[in-house]
């Protein structure tokens, strides 16, 4: 199973101690077992799961399916690792999922026009107005939380619940609660769409992870989060400026979040101001826990909380694809969290560490 | 003069209960509007109907209160809400307990299910709101393992209860309502009045402090979150009182109403300060906030959720400038 670990990671062998110890104390082993797990699990359980082929030059399958609607969530995960980076907690990305879902649906709309007898579906508002639009009201509400975290200093829990509480009833009221159907062909290729033979919204997944990823390795940001995390007061005594810090990860979370919206409403051609999103921030803060991310801050993974939501989602698929009825769910992803969890603590360790030195005796 | 009455009011401000105080006057603001605007909204009786209403609420605001007083926080209430009117409809229907026994054997449950969690975030040293999170999704991944769909109560008593009107004062109150004020003065006699009561302020306030003085700080937790699994289990026993069905589906998002209701009562979210009374408040002004939008009948009900969150950003702001330093 080490050599599943990507061999780049290894690069502080050197400095750590022999190759063998720096694996096995990766922090990405842990989840790429689980998730190596699972598929093998797959493997047995679920014919023809690796199985991937080309029908009308687009590649199918279940690897396919799973990354497809993963999508969504790796967004807001992703989003979400900054913020728990800060020792925040975002519980507004459902709520932003939905409005934002909203916005684009309500703006694009789709009128039927005839042309040359032909009847055919026109935006109401350009695509590229109606996806700022979208884009610009999740800003706002990540800016909102921002200010509300790092300017008036509320827990970050508290600040969010505002805007999840909020934030779906303005959703609600503006679609009065019905779901806004869209007929709009361009649209839906954000979302179900393919480009080179691969789902469209993977490409989006992967342009914004690059960008984090590059914001966060190649310039100093990722180190000033992860000084936040460990210790604000210290950080801004350092000459941090973590008021501005925090409001970025908020927008970068929010940003995030519509993004996913706007992937989610474009799969399935309508925004449901009701159910979208519905506990996506649950979702995405237990992709980001199984990643490896503590939620008491400081120390993150990008990568780790990518493979956690693809853990999630291929929960998910088995699950449905067993026959097991879906609500089960529920409880196995509660059962994960509680390992996951437990896992993730010192005392659990030394409890195991304990009981693991008592055996040979 | 000017600077006097900037004086008091600083005074004022500073005064512990001084949130709790703006509750109750934005309380009786709502109802004074309600009845300036609207006939018939001034009687007894849509008084009463707030606490009938809102019985469940009430129970499980008081919980909440106790964990949030002790510095938690507990999001399993609204899914525990549900698995007891689920447990409840199964063992009245499938089962056919007698009801007192079914009632006893949920709220058993529920205690149960909130002391695991304590215990689990004691044990491991695990943030309250990420262990009660999975105990949330557990509690409503096990309502439908009982059943996907939802099963209607028709037992005699249950069905009675549900009838039953206690005049009181010219107007009545359900059974439920009765019972959710009397929890809220045992809790009040829990919160203020015993030895448990100070060691969760004393938690909330400052956990190593409470260690140090050699509280027990595991069993207080423990207790604390115990009590808020159990005043869930009876607000489920309230609502299936209150919709005579047991339902997955049921109590979605009423663990924040209650935290809501917490916060706009006067409790600090960060712990160790507040009443356990201001959940009545606070459920009263969210429920005050309901009737008045369906009174008026030309606003839509999703302003009710966006009044909330105002309402929560108000009040934590409030929270946060003037008593509440501490966070």
């Amino acid at each position: 199973m080490n050599t599943r670990v990507d061999p780049t990671l290894t690069k502080p062998a050197q400095a750590a101690g022999s190759l063998r110890t720096v694996l096995l104390q990766h922090p990405l082993l842990r989840p790429s077992a689980a998730l190596l797990v699972l598929l093998l699990f797959d493997a047995f359980l679920v014919p023809g799961f690796f199985r991937l082929e080309i029908k009308d030059g687009h590649l199918y399958g279940a690897l396919v399916d799973i990354l497809n609607r993963a999508a969504p969530l790796m967004l807001a995960a992703l989003g979400m690792t900054l913020v728990i980076a800060t020792r925040g907690i975002d519980i507004s990305v459902g709520a932003v999922v939905a409005l934002s879902g909203t916005v684009a649906a309500m703006l694009i709309g789709g009128t039927m026009v005839m042309n040359n007898g032909a009847p055919e579906y026109v935006a109401n508002t350009p695509m590229g107005t109606a996806l700022a639009a979208a884009i610009g009201v999740a800003l706002l509400c990540g800016l909102w939380n921002g200010v509300l975290v790092a300017g008036i200093k509320l827990q970050p829990i508290v600040a969010t619940l505002i805007l999840m509480v909020a934030g779906r009833g303005l959703a609600q009221l503006l679609t009065d609660g019905q779901i806004v159907t869209v007929y709009y062909q361009p649209y839906f290729f954000l979302g179900s769409g393919y480009l080179f033979g691969l789902p469209f919204s993977l490409y989006v997944v992967a342009a914004v992870f690059a960008l984090t990823m590059l914001l966060m390795k190649k310039t100093a940001l990722g180190l000033f989060i992860q000084a936040v995390g460990i210790n604000p007061v210290a950080a801004r005594l350092a000459g941090l400026r973590t008021a501005t810090l925090l409001i970025f990860v908020y927008v970068f979370c929010s940003a995030c979040a519509g993004m996913a919206g706007l992937l989610v409403t474009s799969n399935i051609k309508s925004a449901d101001a009701n159910n979208a999103g519905l506990l996506l921030e649950l979702d995405a803060i237990l992709a980001v826990t199984l990643g490896g991310t503590s939620l008491a801050g400081g120390k993150f993974s990008l990568v780790g909380s990518m493979i956690g939501a693809l853990i999630i989602q291929t929960l998910t698929y088995t699950i449905y694809s067993l026959g097991v009825p879906p609500e089960v769910n529920m409880v196995v992803k509660a059962v994960v969290v509680f390992i996951v969890c437990m896992s993730q603590s010192s005392e659990f360790r030394q409890l195991t560490h304990k009981i693991s030195k008592r055996r040979p005796a | 003069m000017s600077a006097m009455i900037l004086k008091g009011a600083r005074g004022l401000s500073g005064a512990p209960w001084f949130t709790s105080l703006v509750t109750v006057v934005l309380l009786v603001a709502m109802l004074g509007i309600g009845g300036a605007a609207y006939p018939g909204f001034l009687s007894l009786q849509v008084i009463f109907n707030l606490l009938i209403d809102n019985a469940y609420l009430v129970v499980i605001a008081i919980g909440m209160g106790f964990v949030i007083l002790s510095g938690g926080i507990d999001l399993s209430v609204g899914s525990v809400l549900a698995l007891s009117t689920m447990i409840t409809a199964w063992l009245l229907q499938t089962a056919h307990w007698h009801p007192a026994l079914a009632i006893v054997a949920v709220l058993v449950l529920g205690a149960l299910f909130g002391a695991c969690q304590g215990f689990i975030i004691h044990l491991f040293k695990l943030q309250p709101f990420i262990v009660t999170l999975a105990g949330m999704f557990l509690a409503r991944g096990i309502c439908y393992l009982i059943s996907t769909e939802s099963i209607t109560i028709d037992q005699p008593f249950f069905a009675a209860v549900s009838q039953t009107q206690i005049p009181i004062l010219g107007g009545f109150l359900s059974p439920g309502a009765v019972i959710a004020l009397v929890v809220l003065l045992l809790a009040v006699w829990l919160a203020h009045f015993t030895a448990f009561g100070r060691a969760v302020y004393a938690v909330g306030g400052n956990e190593q402090s409470a260690a140090m003085m050699g509280l027990n700080v595991g069993a207080t937790r423990v207790g604390v979150y115990a009590l808020s699994g159990f005043c869930a289990a009876l607000g489920g026993v309230l609502f299936s009182f209150y919709m005579l069905s047991g339902y997955g589906l049921h109590g979605q998002g009423i663990e924040l109403d209650a935290i809501a209701a917490v916060v706009i009562g006067g409790t600090l979210l960060s712990g160790g300060y507040g009443y356990i009374a201001g959940a009545l408040s606070g459920v009263l002004v969210l429920g005050a906030i309901q009737t008045l939008i369906a009174f008026d009948g030309t606003l839509s009900s999703w302003w009710t959720k966006i009044v909330i969150g105002g309402l929560l950003f108000v009040f934590c702001v409030v929270q946060r400038l003037m008593g509440g330093r501490r966070g």
